[in-house]
């Protein structure tokens, strides 16, 4: 006996939990193995499409637009434009009010903590009234303590970029927080539940540096489960636009993010396990017969008719390397890279590495091939950073590429279940 | 590329209690991003608690460039190891919290203080239960008494706010033996049972659900000689104790598992114990095979047996129930299963409270000085139980089960005994 699906995603990323939405909204059973708690606590928030082609042109306007000229072996020209436009249709419904960008195809520019404008297509509602395209002027407010953000500089960077508007910074001091090095989390608590009144300490301190500006920037740490209620109590108590702007982890629009996903992949139906690995499976054929997660020392089986793998690129652990070469390690589906391991990357820290874009390689249908060019199984597909070819960091494209890949892998997982061999007697679904 | 780096010895935090485990490729591996913190149940209600951070990589790191001793705010960690699973990159946190405990009570902490003594009597609580429960009557009446619940308070500091759990008439071990053992005897089909203390002396009707279940699916239960798992021994930092404690457990699985058992059991901090910390603190011969073969049980059931099938067939009485997963279950992959097979058994509706953090983990929520802290983390479970249908809770750990009783006035059941009503009766 083995734990039983028709559908196992490896992975709880943004591409994973697309993937078993896209599954599960079929009808067919998902379940989701994630290693670790979802990586989107760890994201900024923003859903980056296509900001810059290889070639480093950009700010793109429309990414879509783009797509054409990618190379051939980019995921966006495997999964496709379609899959793209699908799985930002996806996003939208699980991000409803939340998030905004759906009224366009076109590129948005949002500030950072470093002070540059990134360009994105989905973002915070609470981001929005910070947008780089708006030209009302801005005062950015940190906090004393915080290390990843100073709103001098980054108002200072700002400027030098080349925003339509006078930008300024300052740094107050948070109101009932005393550890010095407390986490955004901390902050966004304190907001959430208003303690000891600290939405309006906090406005008050923020009105001794307005000079006139009509907009006021704080890094994004206006309260976990209710930021529209947090920023609305700020701009009624300082006559001005507030707004967010991104932060690194621990990221509260992340753990946002998170909630969101996770309520939708409830209501799916999609069961969710977090905090073991998959590290081995059995093959049959030319299928995958059943994938092992290493709970604690005991390796449990887990079959599926259908697998997809989205456990993240080089960073996430998805793709792992020594010195002997790059490897995939959980289906050891083929990653192509040199031979020479100087030839991985160049000199220059932004150089053009190789590594960048090292991956599994999928077909139109996502499944992973060898070194052949053959799929490597006939039930296994791959969603997200683990598919190689694109330098996403460079072409800020790793969300958009999670939700066309994700997407995809899911609906064809989906309906290929029960379409080879079948594993599964009976669905049993308890809902 | 990792493995290039280092081939320098491993910096000892302290001598001799305990078998050196390398910590520098999990210090090592912390890029700082704080996800524990945000995770920690007790730093989001504790502003004075540095969190998990602080506890391991950031405090390993600092001892290891002069002899700075241990913070004291290391005893405030519940060890609920819930930033094990939120660490993207896999730093083993709650081994640093062990390890770390352990040198603050062996080089800081007098033996003849009241939190030593205190806590090496939470940590052994098992001994006492062994005395106790020769005359549960008595005891039951003298731990209930408010003089001795006044005086536990005043001179051991253990909260006078909850009651006692009592002990059972008769020990698990005894009904065990007085049946004749196990009534099913098979070369192939072999578990053998971790009972631990609780269930021994306090819920013996768990573990007798236990083994009517798997003897209803033919399996014989052996219920060997055994020893607290040490998971209260870990989180007090009486290292010692708890590898006297492991070393006697790992001795006796082994050898079990030689002829062909397979571990259960049936409380998850047990499981947890036998399986991450026995191998991530001690390096007995056996360790890592006791680890690879231990279960909790319904999981073990799951694996071999169609169990989900069974219990669409099951109609026992209607009933609803709040499940709770403990942390120690969520860590092990558990925190679904439950909800997830008893769930689907018609008439039986199962609501998951949510993810949080009961708040008493253990002896922890025990100590007066934790009472407030461990109620405040509760209070988002205790809400939750009260909004879900019906008014019995369902939890695998019998400290949380103690928690959920104490914050709601709720029955507790164990997935086991609710398995046995589907299965066997």
């Amino acid at each position: 006996m083995a734990i039983e699906d028709d559908v196992l995603v490896v992975g709880g990323g943004l591409a994973g939990a697309t993937a078993a939405l896209a599954a599960a909204r079929t009808g067919v059973r998902v379940r989701l193995v994630s290693y670790k708690k979802s990586t989107l606590r760890q994201a900024s928030g923003l859903v980056d499409v296509l900001g810059y082609a290889p070639d480093g042109t950009g700010p793109l306007v429309d990414p879509f637009e783009a797509i054409d000229a990618l190379p051939s072996t980019h995921p966006y020209r495997l999964a496709g434009t379609d899959a793209l436009g699908r799985g930002l249709a996806l996003f939208d419904e699980v991000a409803g009010d939340a998030y905004r960008g759906d009224h366009t195809d076109a590129n948005a520019l949002v500030p950072t903590t470093g002070g540059a404008v990134k360009p994105t297509a989905r973002y915070p509602a609470t981001v929005e009234p910070g947008l780089a395209s708006d030209d009302r002027d801005a005062l950015l407010v940190g906090f004393d303590g915080t290390t990843d953000f100073d709103a001098p500089l980054a108002a200072a960077h700002l400027g030098r970029a080349g925003v339509p508007f006078d930008v300024r910074g300052a740094t107050v001091t948070f109101p009932g927080v005393a550890a010095a090095d407390a986490t955004a989390t901390r902050f966004a608590q304190v907001l959430d539940a208003d303690e000891g009144g600290a939405r309006a300490v906090l406005a008050d301190r923020v009105r001794t540096h307005l000079d006139g500006e009509r907009r006021v920037g704080l890094p994004a740490v206006l309260g976990e489960t209710d930021p529209e209620g947090v920023r609305g109590a700020l701009e009624e108590a300082l006559g001005v636009a507030v707004f967010e702007i991104p932060t690194g982890p621990p990221s509260v629009p992340g753990v946002r993010l998170e909630a969101l996903f996770s309520a939708a992949l409830s209501a799916a139906g999609v069961r969710v396990e977090t905090g073991n690995p998959v590290v081995d499976f059995e093959g049959a054929g030319d299928r995958i017969d059943r994938a092992f997660v290493d709970r604690s020392g005991s390796a449990v089986p887990y079959r599926a008719d259908q697998y997809v793998l989205a456990t993240g690129g080089l960073v996430g652990g998805g793709i792992d390397s020594d010195r002997e070469g790059v490897v995939e390690p959980v289906f050891d589906c083929h990653v192509p890279h040199p031979t020479d391991r100087y030839d991985w990357f160049e000199d220059d820290a932004f150089g053009d590495h190789a590594f960048a874009r090292f991956g599994v390689v999928v077909d139109e249908t996502m499944r992973p091939l060898d070194r052949r060019g053959h799929p490597e199984w006939a039930n296994l597909r791959a969603a997200g950073a683990v598919v190689g070819g694109a330098d996403a960091a460079a072409e800020k494209s790793a969300s958009g590429i999670s939700l066309a890949t994700g997407y995809r892998a899911g609906r064809l997982a989906a309906s290929g279940v029960g379409a080879g061999e079948l594993t599964r007697t009976e669905c049993g679904h308890t809902r | 590329m990792s493995d290039a780096i280092d081939d320098s010895d491993p910096v000892r935090v302290s001598d001799d209690w305990t078998s050196d485990p390398d910590l520098r490729p999990g210090a090592d591996a912390c890029y700082k991003c704080s996800t524990c913190d945000s995770a920690c149940p007790v730093a989001a209600v504790d502003e004075t608690f540095p969190g998990p951070k602080f506890q391991g990589p950031e405090q390993w790191r600092l001892k290891r460039k002069e002899d700075v001793d241990v913070d004291p705010s290391v005893m405030q960690c519940s060890n609920c190891m819930r930033c094990d699973s939120a660490c993207p990159a896999g730093v083993s946190l709650s081994q640093m919290h062990n390890t770390a405990r352990a040198a603050y009570v062996d080089e800081q902490l007098s033996p003849f203080s009241r939190e030593y003594v205190r806590d090496r009597l939470l940590a052994n609580y098992g001994r006492l239960a062994r005395i106790g429960s020769r005359v549960p009557r008595l005891t039951n009446a003298l731990m209930g008494s408010s003089v001795v619940s006044w005086l536990n308070e005043r001179l051991l500091g253990i909260t006078s706010d909850r009651e006692f759990p009592s002990f059972a008439e008769q020990t698990f071990r005894s009904w065990f033996r007085e049946r004749g053992g196990s009534q099913v005897s098979s070369a192939e089909k072999r578990v053998a049972y971790f009972h631990g203390d609780y269930a021994n002396f306090n819920t013996p009707e768990v573990g007798k659900a236990l083994v009517r279940v798997f003897e209803r699916y033919g399996y014989e239960v052996a219920v060997p000689e055994q020893r607290c798992s040490g998971t209260p021994m870990f989180a007090n930092g009486m290292l010692p104790d708890a590898r006297r404690a492991a070393k006697f457990n790992v001795e006796t699985f082994r050898d079990l598992i030689e002829e062909g058992y397979d571990v259960v059991c049936s409380c998850t901090s047990c499981s947890m114990a036998l399986r991450q910390e026995y191998p991530e603190l001690f390096d007995f011969e056996g360790t890592d095979v006791v680890a690879t073969h231990t279960f909790e049980a319904l999981e073990y059931l799951r694996i071999h047996e169609d169990v989900e099938a069974d219990l669409r067939a099951a109609d026992p009485e209607a009933a609803q129930y709040a499940y709770h997963a403990p942390c120690h279950a969520r860590n092990q992959g558990l925190a679904t299963q439950a909800t997830e097979l008893l769930g689907g058994v018609e008439g039986v509706e199962v609501t998951d409270v949510g993810d949080s953090c009961s708040g008493i983990s253990g002896t922890y929520g025990w100590k007066a000085e934790n009472y407030e802290t461990s109620m405040q983390i509760g209070e988002e479970m205790f809400e939750h139980m009260e909004t879900a249908p019906g008014e019995t809770g369902l939890t695998e750990c019998p400290t949380c089960a103690m928690q959920m009783e104490h914050g709601t006035g709720y029955e507790v059941d164990h997935p086991l005994e609710l398995l046995e009503r589907c299965l066997v009766r």
